[in-house]
């Protein structure tokens, strides 16, 4: 009997699923993991204030080398704050980031493409036409625009990201609700005299939730690349809070000398966004098989 | 280890595979249906797209310039007095409706007058000229690294599905799509420009600066069209008309080189316009790393001095251009793939 439960429940499915994990996979799952975990236990983990300057001990090498020692196991920047402290500081601001900016795009992203696609005709033809130019665009330059002009600030970076993320949502969601539109049981609620809005909200969301989940985790390895790259070219959010971008590009004019300030920073961001990419393959492979196909 | 599917990511760029249930197209069949043959409609169809989506992104770059900041603010100082302020309104026409001011600014447009540089009074489009001709070159170079690295990798990941040299290629092909370019950028500056002194640090020159700017524009293309082309290609092998051949005794190296990349090159080439936009977003952090004087630098330079006018005209060049380079691969489309010449409507 109990086995029958498991075998029914989407949640017995997603034990069966992750316990069949690949290797691959599994790995990638458990850095993501990590990355949350750091990143709501930032304050926690850290052993310094990302913020902390101090100069005698500026430029210190990683502890593996001649020069450097376990006190700062990653090295310090040219203010003598410790990197590792930052990079545990900035894996906070970029998970907020990524989620806030998804959460946004993706429901404005979802809320046009349903429009699109249940309703079809010209607000179909305008609103995909719109999606267009904005994929046309090129993303970063629209973001910066944005940023620049109503102040680099955590929201603004948050808003832009969003604002350019939505057409990404729309053109396949408005796919998936064409779909689905046409199905039986939105011709037999129709039938019955329900409204729009209700057939939209009752039949047409809960069937592209996946669709949007998959999508959404697909983004976020992105969504983090954009956000770093704001913030290299100097209109994210604003220091001194400890970005991934920023102290990349901090690291710069130290390059010859202090490789360590731009080099693990970026690592991070490359481990991290990789594991989301894997993750969100892995989850459109199990959630959403017929993406696969586009 | 299985490979990601084609495309991943950018599944969400494309989107439909085919639009051709756009209003337009639509529109197009039913109007001149019988007069004109499939390509051709399709290809209307395609170009009334265009002129749709450059039509929305004048409004959206109207939309912008009015509403992020006044013009006013940037052109006069702060403290000046009323009646300049109200002379200057008077004279930019921002007094009038706003759909007429939206005529004036279309007809200036269509003149080719992109307005001046608050900063340095050189009209935009004189401007725009130099860096964009820098910015095509490096793209060009970039798009070479990418038919250079992207297809052999492609078809060798297909050629040794499941071994080892799969498992590398697909490796390759997902650290591409997770790098971040500027840091790229950056550690390949330093090695092979600082620490090996082959190559120049950065700047546009001879033939060597090309070289690092444009392989690091490309990593991100090479990963795609190499996913792409694998998943294409294995497509094909796989299929029954392939297998046919092989009984009939074509030789291994025709059936690869002549049925399969062909067909595998149609989906790469369906998504030559998102990756050519992808390629322009990527160029705006390579050419800051690179000290490259092309469109991006430009538009950096523009943000961080608000000089709106020249922001303007980088934004409507780079999506003119995508816009453009996206009809011309449809245009390119129609023809390699016969599906949509002999498609019945």
């Amino acid at each position: 009997m109990k086995m029958e439960d498991t075998a029914f429940s989407a949640w017995g499915e997603y034990v069966r699923r992750i316990r069949s994990l690949g290797l691959v996979p599994l790995v990638a799952l458990s850095i993501v993991v990590v990355f949350v975990l750091v990143a709501i236990f930032s304050n926690v983990i850290a052993p310094y204030s990302p913020n902390a300057t101090s100069l005698p001990s500026r430029l210190k090498p990683p502890a593996w080398d001649l020069e450097g020692s376990w006190t700062f196991p990653l090295g310090t920047d040219q203010l003598g704050r410790d990197i590792l402290s930052r990079i545990i500081a900035g894996s906070r601001t970029s998970l907020l980031v990524a989620l806030q900016a998804l959460f946004l795009g993706a429901g404005l992203g979802g809320l046009i493409g349903i429009a699109s696609g249940y309703f079809g005709g010209w607000i179909d033809t305008m609103l995909m036409r719109f999606a267009d130019v904005m994929l046309a665009l090129p993303i970063i330059l629209f973001a910066l625009l944005f940023v620049v002009i109503s102040e680099p600030s955590t929201t603004n970076v948050i808003v832009a990201i969003g604002l350019v993320l939505w057409a990404r949502f729309a053109r396949v969601i408005r796919g998936q609700v064409l779909i689905v539109r046409e199905q039986d049981f939105v011709a037999l609620a129709r039938v019955a005299g329900l409204s729009n809005f209700r057939i939209i909200i009752f039949h047409i969301l809960p069937n592209i939730a996946n669709t949007l989940m998959v999508l959404a985790s697909l983004q976020v390895g992105w969504v983090i690349v954009v956000e770093a790259s704001l913030s290299f070219l100097g209109a994210g959010i604003p220091p001194p809070t400890a970005v991934w971008g920023s102290m990349i590009a901090d690291g710069r004019n130290y390059i010859t000398t202090a490789w360590w300030i731009t080099f693990w920073p970026g690592l991070v961001v490359m481990v991290v966004v990789l594991a989301f990419n894997l993750f969100g393959d892995w989850l459109r492979d199990t959630l959403d098989p017929k993406l696969r196909q586009l | 280890m299985r490979w990601p599917g084609p495309s991943k990511g950018l599944i969400a760029l494309r989107g439909q595979k085919n639009s051709r249930e756009f209003g337009l197209h639509k529109f197009v069949d039913e109007y001149f249906g019988e007069r004109i043959d499939t390509v051709g409609r399709f290809l209307l169809g395609r170009l009334l797209q265009a002129i749709l989506a450059l039509f929305f992104l004048s409004i959206l770059i109207f939309v912008l310039g009015r509403t992020l900041g006044s013009p006013l603010d940037t052109l006069i100082a702060v403290d000046a007095p009323p009646e300049v302020e109200e002379r200057l309104i008077k004279h930019l026409g921002l007094d009038k409706p706003w759909h007429v001011q939206y005529a004036t600014y279309m007809g200036q447009l269509f003149q080719g007058d992109l307005g001046f540089s608050i900063r340095s009074h050189v009209p935009v489009a004189e401007l725009l000229a130099g860096r964009l001709l820098a910015s095509i070159k490096l793209a060009l170079v970039a798009i070479g690294f990418t038919l250079i690295l992207g297809f052999p990798t492609g078809v060798i990941a297909a050629l040794n599905r499941g071994k080892s040299l799969d498992t590398m290629a697909k490796i390759l092909a997902l650290l591409g799509q997770s790098l971040p370019s500027f840091w790229v950028g950056i550690l390949l500056i330093q090695l092979f420009a600082v620490r090996l002194e082959l190559l120049p640090v950065s700047g546009i020159g001879g033939p060597a600066h090309y070289i690092l700017p444009g392989f690091t524009m490309s990593l991100f293309l090479v990963a795609g069209v190499s996913r792409l082309l694998r998943t294409g290609m294995i497509e094909v092998l796989d299929s029954e008309f392939v297998r046919f051949a092989r009984s009939k005794g074509v030789p291994e190296r025709f059936i690869i080189w002549k049925h399969a990349l062909r067909n595998a090159i149609v989906p790469v080439l369906g998504f030559g316009g998102v990756y050519f936009s992808i390629l322009i977003t990527m160029s705006i952090v390579v050419e800051v790393v690179f000290a490259w004087p092309g469109i991006g630098r430009l538009a950096l330079n523009a943000i961080s001095l608000k000089d709106f006018p020249v922001l303007q005209g980088v934004i409507l060049v780079t999506g003119v251009v995508v816009i453009g380079v996206n009809f011309l691969v449809d245009f390119l489309y129609a023809f390699v793939d016969p599906r949509i010449r002999f498609s019945k409507v």
